[in-house]
């Protein structure tokens, strides 16, 4: 048996780190030739990287959350000596020299916006690699009997969180378990048992669960801190009476429903932004505010905050003004599909010049939207409802609807962000002008 | 009445260390002793000794040099001790030390009760004090209440016969010194009367010194008080003790059942030491006992509700470091954190000549679990500081005990001077799970003795440089 060091590939993005996002394999456990070992999320894309050679892990590095430099030691697994390495006596020279038989390398894009599918699985590339050198003996696995190896902060932090250490893989030298084992082992589910007698009902809880901000979720916070800490945010409510629009949209489901997608009221506000933003060139564009430039886009490529089981992500509608209404439709409902269910490609979730957010029938009277940078304004969508309204003197029941939409009053003036949104208002409660040049 | 939330009896190392971090805690804290602060350790056991040792080794130091000394000092006459200016200097680091600790008990808000504390039930105590009787009730009792040295059946202490407490307050140097006991305090203490100049003989039931510890460690002690010129007799035991005023003559009943009278000016018995459990209503506290010892578990817990035990009282090893962790745990637990005693390992030190420390599993511990091992010794005589100290030719060694499959340590010995300030980094080495990898990998300052632990583990993994 040999030992085979998996150094974590480039993955092709020109970046030097890159973030775990959760084992598929453990200490102890076997694999195939080509099963999925780790997911590894860059600064784009979540990438699956598979076993190179079959064997048994001996040592994994790095828990859900820690970054991996490029190159760096991944997995250690014991593999079969074949026509790798020469046989040689592995107790009398612990500190083998293994040669992996190939490296495997990611499919990598020509160009960093080309099509790559965001969890993918890489081909094996055959290709020369150095010979790796490792300490010798890595014997992760604790003997039986033998007590959990961890230094005393670790072990007064598992016992303060109520973890039995002898539960917990240690990934350290000689099955050391450190900080990080600990906190792997929390994140994996494994519930500390902290306060955890008596009944529930009126009984005092006393019971803190830690979670780790990892993965999509710190980037969320990175980036919505990010946004709120460089933009000043202005944020803007109309009230629109969308009676009219949703009459047009009842009519059109009705005439088309067979044979079209059903139309939502995004469409229509898409529409909408197209009709409005030629006049309006300062909201869809791009504030690079570190070189001091606003790109201002011809093209409208609205994002669309959705929610998916992981948290929130932002599929993009590309080049709205060249679709009509049901392939906008259409396009939005192929995106959320994806996005929920993860196969959306890295640049069908970036690139948006222009963000709409809409939380439909939960949407509230009003909104905060903070908005996606780099851009400078977002959309926020609240609920219709019916209610009384005062029109030539009397008081009727129209469908009402407010906008909630934030600016970077930076480079979008209240003036002029006022004079926007009362331009949508215009179009949608005239819901012919949407169609009138 | 006065009621507090905590009561700490005893200011030993165990307790005065309670009761500090309990006012640190905010806790209302009272701390009860009878005699001054800072217990055995501090009055009777572990600094005084140390003085007289270090007073001793620098007698017998100078005594060397008389006539022809080894490394060309040479002295014209003997020194001279006067064993009453000794004492008070050591009196004066004991006063010191002492002092620091009622300022520290100050600082952290601790009312301190000079007196007696007797129970009358498990959380209420009578504390008799020189200005009359004080009833205390506390919410939570940290009994640490310490130790007493044991006595042989039928040799009680007194006239000639002491104790390791007496024997650091002597005011002269005794011409005859019987020690019966070799362990520790024993042999510690019979080092230091011979440096001074005592005869000094030995009795010990076992075949060997310092049975607590193994051969191969103990052997350069043993070589040193034979070269000494120390009367050991191992394997016998003391029949009688006659005693007059100022001596006593015991008949020795040595290995070959041959019967032999020792005379001697002090009969230091040092045995052994017992828990104190007697003579301050344990009995009315409803606890249980573990045979002589305090039952607790692995947070201190007797098997009383918010009565907590910790030091001597409640097991060995019978040493002050481990007192002071045990209250230190304590006191937070009672203030709410979730704590338990769970060290890797408790080092244990002797200041014979030389030095023998042990922290972890010696060879004959970790062999019983029949894991296969590397034991590795790395001697003194190979360490240029040792020999820089003359204190590298009496077969002084450090060894390291580790697990061969991953190379984890499981104990670190060693005998020489001064080993026992190399212990520290044993037990940090033991107590991080350290492989020999590890301690082989750090960088040990040259010139030190620390070297002779780095090359251990070098050589355990096959990688000596000095050997």
């Amino acid at each position: 048996m040999g030992r085979f060091v998996f150094k974590l590939p480039d993955v092709g993005e020109g970046i030097a780190e890159a973030e775990v996002v959760g084992w598929h394999v453990a200490v102890g456990s076997a694999v195939a030739e080509d099963d999925p070992l780790v997911d590894i999320m860059t600064d784009k894309a979540t990438v699956e990287i598979p076993s190179p050679r079959a064997g048994r892990v001996l040592a994994i590095t790095g828990s859900p959350g820690d970054k991996i430099r490029i190159g760096a030691e991944l997995i250690v697994l014991e593999v079969d000596n074949d026509e790798a390495a020469s046989p040689r006596d592995e107790a009398a020279s612990p500190g083998a020299d293994v040669a992996p038989l190939a490296a495997p390398a990611i499919p990598t894009p020509a160009a960093s916006t080309g099509p790559v599918q965001a969890v993918a699985k890489a081909r094996r590339a055959p290709e020369p690699s150095t010979r790796e050198k490792i300490e010798a003996p890595v014997a992760v696995t604790r003997p039986t009997g033998a007590k959990p190896l961890a230094s005393p902060a670790v072990r007064r932090r598992a016992h303060e969180l109520g973890v039995p250490l002898q539960f917990i893989p240690g990934t350290g030298p000689a099955g050391r378990i450190g900080h990080a084992d600990l906190d792997a082992y929390i994140a994996s589910g494994a519930r500390p048992a902290v306060a955890a007698s008596g009944p529930a009902g009126r009984a005092r809880q006393e019971r803190i669960e830690e979670i780790k901000i990892i993965g999509l979720r710190r980037r969320i916070a990175e980036r919505m801190q990010e946004s709120k800490r460089r933009i000043p945010h202005y944020s803007y409510v109309e009230e629109l009476d969308v009676t009219t629009l949703e009459e047009l949209r009842a009519h059109l489901n009705a005439r088309h429903g067979a044979d079209r997608p059903r139309l939502t009221l995004l469409p229509f506000l898409i529409r909408a932004l197209v009709c409005a933003v030629p006049r309006f060139p300062q909201v869809n564009a791009l504030f690079d505010d570190e070189a001091g430039i606003i790109r201002r886009h011809a093209a409208l490529h609205i994002g669309i905050a959705t929610q998916t089981p992981q948290g929130l992500m932002v599929p993009v509608v590309r080049h709205a003004e060249a679709l009509d209404l049901w392939e906008v439709a259409a396009e939005i409902s192929r995106l959320a599909a994806a996005t929920r269910d993860g196969t959306a490609a890295r640049d069908e979730l970036s690139g948006s010049t222009l963000t709409i957010t809409s939380l439909g029938p939960i949407g509230g009277i009003v909104t905060t939207p903070v908005i996606n940078r780099p851009e400078v304004a977002i959309i926020g969508v609240n609920r219709i409802v019916e209610r009384p309204v005062v029109r030539g003197g009397q008081i009727v029941i129209r469908k009402m609807m407010n906008l909630s939409s934030s600016f970077d009053h930076r480079v979008v003036d209240g003036w002029d962000a006022a004079r926007f949104v009362q331009e949508l208002k215009g179009l949608l409660e005239q819901p012919a002008m949407l169609f009138v040049e | 009445m006065m009621r507090t939330k905590v009561l700490v009896v005893g200011g030993g190392p165990g307790g005065y260390v309670a009761a500090i971090r309990a006012g640190q805690l905010g806790m209302d804290t009272v701390l009860v002793e009878a005699d001054r602060l800072g217990g055995n350790c501090l009055i009777r056991g572990c600094i005084p000794s140390k003085a007289l040792i270090h007073a001793a080794g620098k007698f017998d130091d100078m005594r060397r040099a008389v006539g022809d000394g080894t490394i060309g000092i040479t002295l014209r006459e003997a020194p001279s001790i006067d064993l009453k200016r000794t004492m008070l200097w050591k009196q004066g680091i004991v006063d010191r030390l002492n002092g620091g600790v009622g300022v520290l008990l100050r600082k952290a808000n601790v009312r301190v009760l000079e007196g007696w504390a007797t129970f009358s039930d498990a959380k209420t105590c009578t504390v008799r004090t020189s200005e009359g009787e004080e009833i205390i009730r506390a919410e939570h009792v940290i009994l640490a209440n310490g130790s007493l040295p044991a006595s042989l059946p039928g040799l009680a202490f007194g006239g000639p016969v002491i104790s390791s407490t007496e024997a650091l307050a002597l005011d002269h140097v005794p011409e005859r010194l019987l020690v019966i006991g070799a362990g520790y305090i024993g042999l510690e203490l019979g080092t230091a009367f011979r440096k001074l100049g005592s005869e000094v003989t030995i009795v010990e039931a076992r075949e060997r010194i310092l049975p607590n510890w193994d051969e191969p460690l103990t052997n350069p002690v043993r070589r040193w008080l034979e070269r000494a010129g120390v009367i050991l007799h191992l394997g016998a035991t003391v029949e009688m003790v006659e005693r007059s005023e100022a001596m006593a003559v015991a008949r020795v009943r040595t290995e070959d059942g041959v019967t032999l009278p020792v005379t001697a000016d002090q009969v230091l018995v040092t045995i052994g030491r017992r828990p104190l459990t007697q003579g301050w209503g344990l009995e009315a506290m409803a606890i249980d006992m573990a045979g002589p010892f305090v039952q607790i578990d692995e947070c201190c817990r007797t098997s009383m509700r918010d009565v907590w035990a910790i030091g001597d009282l409640v097991g060995e090893p019978m040493l002050a470091h481990k007192a002071s962790a045990q209250g230190e745990m304590v006191a937070e637990l009672i203030g709410g954190a979730r704590r338990q005693f769970d060290p890797v390992a408790i080092p244990a030190v002797c200041f014979t000549d030389p030095e023998i420390v042990s922290v972890g599993l010696s060879p004959e511990d970790a062999s019983a679990s029949s894991v296969s091992l590397i034991v590795t010794q790395f001697p003194f005589a190979a360490n240029g500081r040792a020999l820089s100290m003359e204190a590298g030719e009496g077969g002084e060694f450090v060894r390291v005990v580790a697990r061969s499959d991953d190379h984890r340590l499981l104990g670190v010995q060693a005998v020489g001077a001064h080993v026992s300030e190399l212990v520290g980094e044993f037990t940090l080495a033991l107590e991080m799970g350290a492989r020999l990898e590890d301690v082989a990998g750090t960088i040990h300052a040259h010139p030190t003795l620390t070297e002779a632990f780095h090359e251990a583990t070098m050589k355990s993994l096959g990688r000596a440089i000095h050997i």
